[in-house]
């Protein structure tokens, strides 16, 4: 009887400490961003333009690109995948064409991100002619967020009670009537957990943008859609693998990883209270 | 009639945005072959395929993506050889060991993990990992399929804990309750009972997080070394598919072979995450059907 009690007690010792290992893994890369990182932000790194080669001033184009960018993306994406989730959870009967839609956004989720860059380089930035620009970037970033916008927009409809409908419906109110004054109003901080997390992803994605939207070397602010731009994570990976200055442009790096890190996780913190709060208090 | 017809132009007008998903899925395949198709016009599958040598700017180029096929699969197993054992043990003590007031706080800290943009892993690989790696095992180089595969596999683990968690924790409550019935402890039962119970659920977690490790670009970028040459050790400069096509396209002509020999790759890479994807997607079902 001892053995078999001492081989749980090794068994679940075993799965702690691979639990801590994790746990571990994302603390020391928070560590060392935030601690070497902390050293170089200021005011000045935040709003002001880099100069001297990148390797000195501020971030403040990254920053705007990256804005640009994920706006873009949002405003293509949302309305799409809201529409789209409406579709398979308030009209569409299980059947052939919804198991369809379902593989086509379960693969299109899956496609990994640098062909999205493939996609965008050929279809937004050379058939439609948009060039490399915040368009052609935010579009690409748009189509890769969908399939994340549509299934957090689908549970937020999900949740809303069937009584509710039944209750529209049964004072004569037509099935759209009901969607739009009824199911949309009680679903809709589902949906913004879905945008944010699609914010999240978006504003950290780099290969995408790679071909479609980035340079490294500008000194202009974008002045319209169809400028170029810098974006956060694409300025960590130039400041890392171009440049002859490593013992300056690794600061740099260290600084703008702790501002995108920070975007990019207090977005995604945001989305988890909101999901976690709207979960615990719509107890219909 | 009017109302009804209004009705049934916005049920349409849903109906056409649902499918835009695989109007964007069938564009990137099309878009991937007409540029990619032509390669073989030049260069025959099996040499594209088999072809030891990618030299694409050699006059003659050599188009031969093994070395970048199999630095993908390389590094892509290393990924998994880490990430399947801590990202399963994981999912098990959240969901059999944990108290719920730990697993409140450890699921979304998982999910913050999966948050952190890949570029932020390869310059902390770049900076932290890659100078250790080579410190520790006396290396000329940091940056190999090695150190690839380590932060490749930090960052699989959300996936596979995640999609493992959910079906260790859909296992139904009477099939552990007549384990312990039976005289069975904790352990007893979730290594005999519920864990197997859940297989099929930790084998799609393990598939879809082979795939996030092929697709997955600017880690490998960074940190594999870029070496297009076959991989002989952990220990050597690899480049995947993926590093190839970020670090090469911005330099080729478009409509050159050299463009069409990346496109070419993304095709491959393409079929190959779409198939563990297919074959997730089948598992899934199979799975619940049994469970039912």
């Amino acid at each position: 009887m001892i053995s078999r009690k001492l081989k749980e007690y090794i068994g679940f010792g075993i799965l702690r400490l691979a639990t801590l290992i994790i746990l571990l893994a994302l603390f020391a890369i928070l560590y060392f961003v935030a601690v070497n990182g902390i050293k170089v932000i200021n005011w000045q790194f935040l709003t002001q333009m880099p100069h001297s080669g990148m390797t000195a001033g501020g971030i403040l184009p990254a920053i705007l690109g990256t804005f640009y960018l994920v706006v873009c993306a949002i405003c293509f994406a949302l309305p799409l995948g809201v529409a789209a989730a409406i579709y398979l959870t308030e009209y569409a009967k299980q059947g052939k064409l919804i198991r369809i839609i379902r593989i086509g956004i379960n693969n299109l989720a899956g496609v990994p991100s640098v062909v999205f860059g493939l996609f965008g380089l050929a279809v937004f930035v050379k058939f439609f002619g948009f060039g490399i620009s915040i368009l052609s970037g935010g579009l690409t970033l748009g189509i890769l967020i969908l399939p994340t916008i549509i299934r957090a927009s689908e549970e937020a409809l999900l949740v809303v009670p069937q009584s509710f409908r039944e209750a529209s419906l049964a004072l004569g109110a037509t099935k759209w009537q009901t969607i739009r004054k009824v199911v949309l109003p009680n679903a809709i901080s589902g949906m913004l957990t879905g945008s944010i997390l699609g914010i999240g992803r978006a504003a950290g994605e780099t290969a995408p943008i790679l071909f479609t939207a980035v340079t490294f070397y500008t000194m202009r602010l974008p002045r319209s859609i169809f400028s170029e731009v810098q974006a956060l994570p694409y300025h960590i990976y130039a400041l890392m693998t171009e440049g002859t200055h490593p013992e300056t442009q690794i600061p740099v790096a260290y600084g703008t990883a702790l501002v995108l890190v920070f975007l990019v996780l207090g977005i995604d913190s945001i989305a988890i209270v909101i999901r976690n709060r709207f979960r615990r208090r719509k107890k219909w | 009639m009017k109302r009804a017809q209004k009705e049934n132009l916005i049920k349409r007008l849903f109906c056409l945005f649902s499918l835009l998903s695989i109007v964007f899925l069938l564009g990137i395949v099309i878009v991937l072959f007409k540029e990619g198709l032509p390669i073989f016009r030049t260069t025959s599958l099996g040499n594209f395929l088999f072809g030891k040598f990618w030299y694409p700017t050699y006059e003659p180029p050599d188009f031969g993506i093994l070395p970048l096929l199999l630095g993908s699969l390389w590094v892509a197993v290393g990924a998994l050889i880490i990430a399947v054992p801590l990202g399963v043990a994981g999912a098990i003590y959240i969901s059999e060991v944990a108290q719920s007031k730990i697993k409140e706080f450890i699921k979304p800290v998982i999910e913050l993990l999966a948050g952190i943009p890949s570029v932020v892993y390869g310059f902390f690989g770049m900076v932290i990992v890659a100078p250790l790696v080579q410190e520790v095992f006396k290396l000329p180089v940091g940056l190999n399929a090695f150190t690839a595969s380590v932060l490749l596999g930090i960052m699989a683990i959300p996936t596979i804990t995640s999609i493992s968690e959910d079906a260790i924790s859909s296992v139904p409550n009477s099939f552990k309750e007549a384990s312990f019935a039976l005289g069975a402890n904790r352990w007893e039962t979730t290594v005999k009972v519920t864990v197997p119970a859940a297989a099929g659920g930790i084998s799609t977690a393990i598939i879809l997080g082979m795939g996030r490790a092929i697709g997955e670009t600017m880690t490998v970028l960074m940190v594999a070394g870029g070496a297009a040459v076959i991989p002989h050790s952990f220990f050597q400069p690899v480049r995947t598919m993926t590093a190839t096509i970020a670090a090469e396209m911005g330099e080729t002509v478009v409509g050159s072979t050299h463009f069409q020999a990346l496109f070419a790759i993304a095709i491959i890479l393409f079929i190959m995450t779409l198939t563990f994807n297919i074959i997730a997607d089948l598992l899934t079902q199979k799975f619940r059907r049994r469970l039912r």
